[in-house]
């Protein structure tokens, strides 16, 4: 186990692969973020000012309203899987970083 | 004995040989607070998804589809994007950075003092306006389903779930709530499959059915999966579409700043494993909330008004989904969805208990008032036990003194505004950005709590009623979220940079971000 006492963290902060990681790192989660929070909200924000829009049937009775809501749950998913397997790699890089220090 | 009640007994035996196997294995403060870092992926997720698809979810959601159709549903969706804010901004480096509580993470690089307090005081909000919601839905259900009294029936939940928390601790009521989620998705799966049998096993004609639901011929045709019965114009007013942007924005950023959702990943042995169960929860979440579509819109083309009304004629939410299990599935079905409906209040309200028990006894007892020292080994899990008993007592009380009649919706999503407005602004700042300090917290956290119970105060929901209403939406999130975000970052620019936050910065950096130093697991 590591004494959090002896750890050198600004050395290890100043590292240019845990620098390039993280900013990577910032970079998939703020695209991912403003991604998802877009096509969130444009559920409420079509349904609420254009209902009209949003009644027009598309398969049988079931309308947009309703395809654009199901689409939600394959979105979060989906959003998921991807940072999932990204976080993977992610994982070995941080691994790298401090495996001096195991 | 009527076999709600059989059925009920039998969870509430199994789950107290739980609470007896976990109190034994329960040595030390790890053990007692975070189930020894020992829970795997699947199970977390599992536990993480029974402490969120709550009564309210479960009874509520079903009962709100069932009556406003399409705009119910929005529930749904929110309840489960919201998992997104979880596994990309939260889970991890919380997992990472802290130890037993949310705030851990904001006290890593700030002074300890005031962020604990205030982050204990608004765990505390949190927990007790939901567990309320929750003790004031159990007692209506039981009175229904059992036939018991409210009063007691309110005590003998909140005992139950003492017994779960003082003696099993956070291993007991993982598990309880693990159990509980299964049962909730076998339920909720019959439920869907008997709905669609009903309609013939076609999608089809399940949609032509919604589309002109009649509620078994007993009302007006309406199609049901039009939006805007809730939040439309016509219905809500020129407010109504707002407040729905508003409901989404409080749901997808307040789930990642519900305490008891986060102390779960404190369970799990490392923030990889605190991942996949985000990963887990959702899927759970995700089915679970999808099924809400058969059971909740499918009620209203199978049940009679009639069945589903209350004597003084108003909708009786919370019944629906028992009552729809009685007409499909019969009696012993009704049995086991009230069973489980029962469960799951029992198994949430333990979560809340233990989130807000540990919160005043790591946060406040000993990292406040005792300057994070333990005075005699083994202080903090008896003053967690202690407040435990206390939540419990008051909440029992409070529950009680409101009686039936008070609007659960109302409490839940005070609860929601309170997590997204004053806990997420300040766990996100203080994770992302250098430049943060103790000032920016405190003001973060206190205008984010105050200004969403104010405005739910002056809401339609609140005090003066929908004609006196102040505050025009019933959702305060677009208001008091972008608040507590610009009270967090004005407290921190407006005041002098703090040296040692921003020299702390790199240790929480390297932490949270490599997992270096992070707690390890301690049971086997």
């Amino acid at each position: 186990m590591t004494d959090n006492s002896k750890v050198n963290w600004a050395e290890i902060e100043a590292k240019p692969a845990f620098r390039s990681l993280l900013a990577r790192k910032a970079k998939f989660i703020v695209t991912a973020t403003i991604f998802f929070l877009a096509y969130y909200l444009a559920l409420p924000i079509l349904v609420g000012y254009w209902p009209e829009l949003m009644k027009r049937q598309v398969w049988g009775k079931v309308n947009i309203a309703y395809v654009f809501a199901l689409s939600q749950f394959f979105m979060a998913w989906i959003v998921a899987f991807i940072y999932v397997r990204v976080a993977a790699k992610w994982d070995k890089e941080a691994a790298d970083v401090i495996k001096d220090q195991i | 004995m009527s076999v709600p009640l059989i059925m009920f007994l039998a969870f509430v035996a199994l789950t107290l040989l739980i609470t007896f196997w976990a109190a034994k294995k329960n040595t030390g403060a790890s053990a007692y607070f975070a189930a020894g870092r020992s829970i795997t992926g699947w199970q977390n997720g599992l536990a993480v998804a029974g402490d969120y698809m709550s009564a309210a979810s479960f009874l509520g959601i079903s009962g709100m589809i069932c009556f406003s159709g399409y705009d119910g549903f929005m529930y749904s969706v929110g309840f489960l994007v919201a998992y997104i804010t979880v596994l990309l901004v939260v889970a991890e480096p919380l997992r990472n950075a802290g130890k037993y509580t949310m705030a851990d993470l904001l006290a890593y690089r700030l002074k300890p003092r005031p962020v604990r307090a205030l982050a204990s005081l608004s765990t505390l909000t949190v927990s007790t306006f939901y567990m309320i919601a929750q003790m004031v839905g159990a007692g209506v259900i039981i009175k229904r389903l059992i036939g018991l009294d409210f009063a007691p029936a309110v005590i003998g939940v909140g005992l139950l779930m003492l017994v779960y928390v003082v003696f099993g601790g956070m291993l007991a009521t993982t598990w309880v709530q693990i159990i509980k989620a299964l049962l909730l998705i076998a339920g909720a799966m019959l439920l869907s499959y008997l709905v669609l049998k009903f309609h013939n096993y076609s999608f089809t004609a399940f949609f032509e059915a919604v589309s002109k639901a009649d509620y078994a011929g007993t009302a007006e045709p309406k199609n049901l999966l039009e939006p805007g019965l809730k939040f439309g114009v016509a219905v809500a007013g020129p407010w109504g579409p707002l407040d729905l942007v508003s409901l989404g924005l409080g749901l997808v950023l307040g789930t990642a700043g519900l305490p008891h959702i986060l102390v779960r990943f404190y369970t799990v042995p490392d923030a990889k494993t605190a991942r996949s169960s985000v990963v887990w929860a959702m899927a759970i979440i995700g089915l679970f909330y999808i099924m809400t579509t058969f059971f909740g819109f499918g009620a209203a083309t199978i049940l009679k008004k009639a069945l589903i009304t209350t004597v003084d004629g108003k909708p009786d939410t919370n019944m629906v989904a028992p009552i729809l299990a009685q007409v499909l599935g019969g009696e012993l079905f009704f049995a086991f969805i009230s069973a489980v409906a029962f469960a799951t209040i029992l198994a949430v309200v333990a979560g809340l208990t233990m989130s807000a028990s540990a919160s005043f006894a790591h946060d406040f007892y000993s990292n406040v008032l005792h300057h994070g020292k333990e005075n005699r080994p083994g202080q903090e899990v008896k003053v967690a036990r202690i407040t435990a008993f206390c939540v419990g007592a008051v909440s029992i009380g409070i529950a009680i003194y409101l009686g039936p009649s008070v609007n659960a919706a109302f409490l839940v999503g005070l609860a929601f505004a309170v997590a997204a407005s004053a806990n997420l602004p300040v766990i996100v700042l203080s994770v992302f950005w250098k430049r943060f300090n103790t000032t920016g917290a405190v003001c973060g956290l206190s205008v984010g709590l105050v200004s969403s119970i104010v405005l739910i105060l002056l809401s339609p929901n609140g005090m003066f009623g929908k004609a006196g209403a102040l505050f025009p939406l019933e959702n305060p999130g677009i208001v008091s979220i972008p608040l507590g975000f610009l009270a967090a970052w004005l407290g921190a620019i407006l005041t002098a940079r703090d040296p040692e936050a921003e020299a702390k910065f790199a240790e929480l950096k390297v932490r949270a971000h490599t997992g270096l130093g992070s707690e390890k697991a301690t049971a086997h």
